[in-house]
C-alpha cells in the first residue's frame, strides 16, 4: 500500500503535459517517500491448546489460533486446525497479539550509542517540524532485533523531545531490512513529536528562547498560526491558479497536515497543568492531541482526558529522574483506565522495550494492590490494542481476531510474570523470532561477528 | 557499627492497605522487646527454605530461626501464614541519601578532583530523602551508595533504610574505594583507556610511596606524587585488603587489564559493570573476585560489544558471587524484578536471592551482620505478599533493626489522593 499524501489529487497529476507550468504538479504533489514493505511469505501455522489473550475482550484457556497468508485465519476454543498448517504446541504457552510500542528511538538513536548514531533530536532551533525521524533510520541498529525478542512487532520511533516541535515520527514493523521504506508500516499515517516543559526550555534557553513554560506556549502558538496562513496561500493558489505557486516550506506543511488531522500529534508533556495547556493548544488551532507520552501526571487529570478522547502514552514506574517526573506513582495506567480514560504503556527506551509485558504486569498489579479495579484484558491493551489505536493502526492490527494482521507472541507462560520469555514472534505471520532457533531470524550487519566461532 | 536501637514504638502494624490489618498492642516487658514472626515461608539464605518457619527477633537482633520453636511468653506473635520473610534486600551500588532528583540534585560527586579518593559521602547523606521509603518500599533495607565520576570517585558507604540521622543509618563507611576504568574515564587520564591504566598504575605507586616515605613527604623531601596527601592517605587501606577497591570494567580486555592491576598491587578487587564478565568466569571465579552488574544490561556499545542477558547466570554457574544493581539511580526498588530476570535468563533461583542478600553482605564484609536470617544477625527483614520476585508480590512489612518501617511514601500520598479525588476504588 502507497501513502499517498494528501494535497495531491489524481485530477491534478492527470494534467496534460501542454498546459502552462503552474497545471504540473508540484513536487509536493508526487508520492512522498512511500513504504516498500513487503510481507514475507511464511505457511500456514497453527498454535494449538494455548491459553490466548485477544486483548478484545477474552482470555480463553485451550484455545487456537491459526495464521494464513500474514493474517489472522480463525482463533478461539473451536477452532479447526487446517490440514496443510504447521502445528505448534501451545500447552501451559501464552498467546497474545504482537506487542506495540509507542515511544522508541531506535534507528535514531542507534546502538552502540556514540556520538555518529545520534540522529535524533535536530537541536538547531526550537520548531524543527520540517524533520522526518525516518531520515535518520538505521535499520542495523542491534536495538531492532532485541526488541523483536521482547515480542515487539511494532514500534514508532520519534524524533527527541529538545524540541518544541521536534518533526515527523515513523511507525515501523520491526523486521529485517535494507532501508527504511522496507520497514515502514503500510497506510500508517505519520505522527508528529511535540514537546512540553524542561527540555525545550533547557536547551534554549541561551540560545533565542524558549526560557520559560510560557515562552514554550508562545512558541506552538507562533508554529501554528504561520502555518494557518500558509495553508490559506496554498488553498487560494489551488483555487485560483493565477500565479506561481507559493514557495513550499516543509515545516508549514506538516503542520498543515496536522491540522487537517492527516497525522497524528504525539506529545511529550509530563505535568497535568502542562497537558491541559496544550489540550487548549490543540482547540485553537483545530487539531486533536492522539497521545501525550511520559504523562507521568496523567492520573491527576484522567476524567479531563477521557473527555478529550486523548490517550497517555507513560511508563509503569519511572519517575524521579527530573522535576517534572518527581510525581509519578505505579498506579497511574491503573487510575487513567478505570476513570475512562486510555492507557499505553510505552518504552522511550532499547532495554524497557524488551520487557514491555513485564511494564504492564507491574502497573497491573500495582493497580490491585491499590484496590482500583482491572481486568487482564485491560492490561494487556496497554502494549496492544491501545498503542494500535495511538498509531492509528488499530484496524489492522493489536488485537487477535480474524482479518487482522498475524502479528502474535507465544510465551513461555504468563506474560504478567517476571519468568516468562517470549518463544517466538511472527510478524505478519513470518516468523521473525524463533527462541529454540539455532541461528537467529535477525541479525543485523553490526553484530555479523557475534556468536561466530 | 550497628544501628541504634530505636525504642519507644507502642505497636507494630502489619498488613498494606488492601489486605487485612492487624495491630497488636504492646507488651511492656522490662528489656528487649521479643518479636515471633510465624506460619510464613521463610528464606534464611543461610539455610534452606523453612515452611511454617518462626523467626524470633529481641529488639534490633535476630534471635533464632526455624521449625516449631518456642514462642516466648509475651512476644508480639505476627502470623505471616500465606507469605514469605526473607533477609532485607541489600542494593550493592546505589544513589540512595545522595540524589533526590535524578538530574538536580546529585551529591555525590566533585568535579574538581578526578582522583578524588578521600571524599567521603558521610556529610551529605540525607536521611529525609523521598527515595528512602519508595526504596523500601520495594524490599530494600540496606544500600551500598557509592560516589560518582571521575576517575577515582571517592568512598562507598553502606546505610540502612531507615532513621532520622546519618548516624542512625550508617552500617560503614567507608566500605569501599570507588574508582572506573571504562570509556566514561577516559576524559579524566588523556582520553584513553591505556591512560586511564597507566594513570591508575601511577596513582597506587604514589600512595605506596607515600606509605613508605610519609615523614620524608611531610617534609617536602618526596618527589611530587600524583594525589593530594588526603587522597593518598585514603587508598592505603586498599593494600592490606582492608578495603576492596571497586572497578568499573565492563570489556574483556578492560576486566582482564584490571586483574593484572589488582593482582600488581594486592588488592581485593570487586567488579562492577562487568558486561564481558561472562567471557572470563574461571579467571574470576579463580580470582575470587566478585561482580556488581545489571542483569538486564545487553545493549551492544564499544564498553561491551558481547554483552548479554544470561551474563549473571554463566558468572555464577562458575561460581562468582555475583551482585546486582539498578542502572536507573531513582529506581533501586527495582532490584526484585532485577533478581526474577536473571532467573528467567538462566540463574538459578537461590542465586538470585543470594544476590540480593549475602553475596553483597560478603562483598562489602557486611556478612556478620546483614544478608541471611540467623541468630545474631541484624533484624533486617521483609514480609512478601508472595513469592519475592514476582511481579505480582509486594513486601506487606519491611522491619528494620527489629522495627516495623514505613513503607508509605509521597507517591502513595499522591496516589490516594487522586483515586479517591476520581472515585476509582480503593477500600475506603
Amino acid at each position: 500500500m502507497l501513502i499517498i499524501w494528501p494535497g495531491c489529487t489524481s485530477s491534478e497529476r492527470a494534467v496534460s503535459r501542454s498546459s502552462a507550468d503552474w497545471f504540473l504538479p508540484t513536487s509536493q504533489d508526487r508520492i512522498q517517500y512511500p513504504s516498500t514493505y513487503e510481507p514475507r511469505s511464511y505457511g500456514p501455522v497453527a498454535i494449538v491448546n494455548a491459553t490466548i489473550m485477544t486483548a478484545a475482550g477474552d482470555e480463553w484457556t485451550g484455545a487456537s489460533i491459526v495464521l494464513r497468508n500474514g493474517r489472522i485465519e480463525s482463533v478461539g476454543t473451536n477452532v479447526d486446525v487446517p490440514e496443510d498448517a504447521a502445528v505448534v504446541d501451545g500447552t501451559d504457552k501464552f498467546v497474545t497479539p504482537g506487542l506495540i510500542d509507542t515511544h522508541s528511538h531506535m534507528g535514531v538513536y542507534s546502538a552502540p550509542g556514540t556520538a555518529a548514531e545520534s540522529d535524533g533530536n535536530e537541536a538547531v532551533k526550537p520548531n524543527t517540524a520540517h524533520v522526518w525521524a525516518e531520515h535518520s533510520v538505521w535499520p542495523q541498529d542491534p536495538q531492532f532485533p532485541l526488541a523483536v525478542a521482547g515480542g515487539i512487532t511494532t514500534a514508532q520511533i520519534l524524533p527527541g523531545s529538545a524540541n518544541l516541535i521536534g518533526g515527523r515520527s515513523v511507525t515501523l514493523k520491526l523486521v529485517p531490512a535494507r532501508s527504511v521504506q522496507e520497514m515502514k508500516f503500510p497506510g500508517a499515517p505519520y505522527g508528529l513529536k511535540m514537546a512540553c516543559g524542561e527540555n525545550p526550555k533547557r536547551v534554549y534557553k541561551s540560545k533565542g528562547g524558549p526560557a520559560t513554560r510560557m515562552g514554550n506556549m508562545a512558541g506552538y502558538r507562533d508554529a501554528f498560526a504561520e502555518a494557518e496562513n500558509y495553508r490559506t496561500l496554498w488553498e487560494k493558489w489551488r483555487r485560483d491558479k493565477t500565479a506561481s505557486p507559493p514557495e513550499r516550506d516543509l515545516a508549514k506543511e506538516t503542520l498543515v497536515q496536522v491540522m487537517k488531522g492527516n497525522i497524528a500529534v504525539h506529545n511529550h508533556c509530563y505535568r497535568a497543568d502542562e497537558m491541559m495547556q496544550m489540550l487548549d493548544l490543540a482547540r485553537e488551532f483545530g487539531f486533536e492531541i492522539r497521545s501525550f507520552h511520559h504523562a507521568v501526571e496523567a492520573y491527576k487529570i484522567a476524567d479531563r482526558l477521557a473527555e478529550a478522547g486523548t490517550a497517555s502514552s507513560i511508563w509503569a514506574d519511572w519517575w524521579g529522574f527530573k522535576e517534572e517526573s518527581m510525581d509519578g506513582i505505579p498506579e497511574n495506567a491503573a487510575i487513567l483506565t478505570a476513570t475512562g480514560a486510555r492507557a499505553i504503556i510505552h518504552s522511550d527506551s532499547g532495554v524497557g522495550i524488551q520487557r514491555l509485558n513485564q511494564e504492564a504486569a507491574k502497573a497491573y498489579y500495582a493497580g490491585l494492590a491499590a484496590g482500583i479495579p482491572l481486568s487482564r484484558d485491560q492490561a494487556i491493551r496497554w502494549i496492544t490494542a491501545n498503542p494500535a489505536w495511538a498509531l492509528k493502526i488499530d484496524n489492522v492490527t493489536g488485537t487477535l481476531e480474524p482479518g487482522k494482521m498475524a502479528d502474535v507472541v507465544v510465551w513461555s507462560g504468563d506474560p504478567f510474570s517476571v519468568y516468562s520469555t517470549v518463544e517466538s514472534v511472527y510478524n505478519d505471520g513470518w516468523l521473525a523470532y524463533d527462541r529454540a532457533a539455532r541461528n537467529p531470524a535477525w541479525r543485523t550487519d553490526f553484530e555479523i561477528t557475534r556468536g561466530v566461532e | 557499627m550497628r544501628a541504634a536501637l530505636q525504642r519507644g514504638r507502642a505497636w507494630l502494624r502489619f498488613g498494606a492497605s488492601v489486605v487485612a490489618t492487624v495491630t497488636l498492642c504492646a507488651a511492656t516487658n522490662a528489656g528487649a522487646q521479643t518479636t515471633a514472626l510465624v506460619g510464613g515461608s521463610v528464606y534464611p539464605v543461610s539455610g534452606p527454605p523453612i515452611e511454617n518457619g518462626t523467626v524470633l527477633i529481641a529488639g534490633d537482633t535476630i534471635l533464632a530461626v526455624g521449625r516449631d520453636l518456642e514462642v516466648p511468653e509475651g512476644a508480639f506473635v505476627l502470623d505471616v501464614s500465606g507469605k514469605v520473610v526473607t533477609p532485607g534486600f541489600i542494593h550493592a551500588n546505589a544513589q540512595v541519601g545522595l540524589i533526590e532528583i535524578g538530574s538536580s540534585t546529585i551529591e555525590s560527586r566533585v568535579n574538581d578532583n578526578h582522583v578524588a579518593a578521600g571524599l567521603s559521602l558521610v556529610d551529605a547523606v540525607n536521611p529525609a530523602s523521598q527515595l528512602i521509603p519508595v526504596t523500601r518500599a520495594g524490599g530494600v533495607t540496606t544500600v551500598i551508595s557509592v560516589p560518582t565520576g571521575g576517575l577515582i570517585s571517592g568512598q562507598a558507604i553502606a546505610l540502612s533504610l531507615s532513621g532520622e540521622s546519618v548516624d542512625d543509618m550508617l552500617v560503614l563507611a567507608p566500605a569501599a574505594i570507588v574508582g572506573r576504568a571504562n570509556r566514561s574515564a577516559r576524559s579524566y587520564a588523556g582520553g584513553s583507556l591505556a591512560g586511564v591504566f597507566s594513570r591508575l598504575r601511577t596513582l597506587f605507586r604514589d600512595a605506596q610511596q607515600y606509605r613508605d616515605n610519609e615523614s620524608e613527604y611531610d617534609a617536602n623531601r618526596l618527589r611530587e606524587l600524583s594525589a593530594s596527601k588526603a587522597d593518598l592517605e585514603a587508598l592505603l587501606p586498599l593494600f592490606d585488603g582492608e578495603l576492596p577497591l571497586l572497578l568499573t570494567a565492563n570489556r574483556r580486555s578492560d576486566i582482564e587489564a584490571a586483574l593484572r592491576l589488582s593482582e600488581e598491587f594486592e588488592f581485593r578487587l570487586l567488579l562492577r559493570g562487568g558486561k564481558e564478565a561472562w567471557t572470563v568466569a574461571p579467571k574470576l571465579a579463580q580470582a575470587g573476585v566478585a561482580v556488581i552488574l545489571d542483569p538486564l544490561e545487553n545493549i551492544p556499545t564499544y564498553d561491551g560489544l558481547q554483552t548479554r542477558l544470561d551474563n549473571a547466570a554463566i558468572l555464577s554457574s562458575a561460581g562468582v558471587s555475583v551482585s546486582f544493581t539498578v542502572s536507573e539511580e531513582y529506581n533501586p526498588r527495582l532490584l526484585k524484578q532485577q533478581a526474577g530476570n536473571a532467573v528467567a535468563y538462566g540463574m538459578s533461583w537461590d542465586d538470585a536471592l543470594r544476590a540480593v542478600t549475602i553475596n553483597p553482605a560478603e562483598a562489602f564484609s557486611l556478612d556478620s551482620i546483614l544478608g541471611s536470617i540467623e541468630q545474631g544477625k541484624k533484624a533486617d527483614l521483609v514480609v512478601w505478599s508472595g513469592e519475592p520476585f514476582e511481579l505480582s508480590s509486594y513486601p506487606e512489612m519491611v522491619m528494620i533493626a527489629g522495627q516495623e518501617a514505613s513503607i508509605r511514601s509521597r507517591q502513595t500520598l499522591l496516589m490516594e489522593r487522586y483515586r479517591d479525588m476520581l472515585s476509582v476504588g480503593g477500600n475506603q
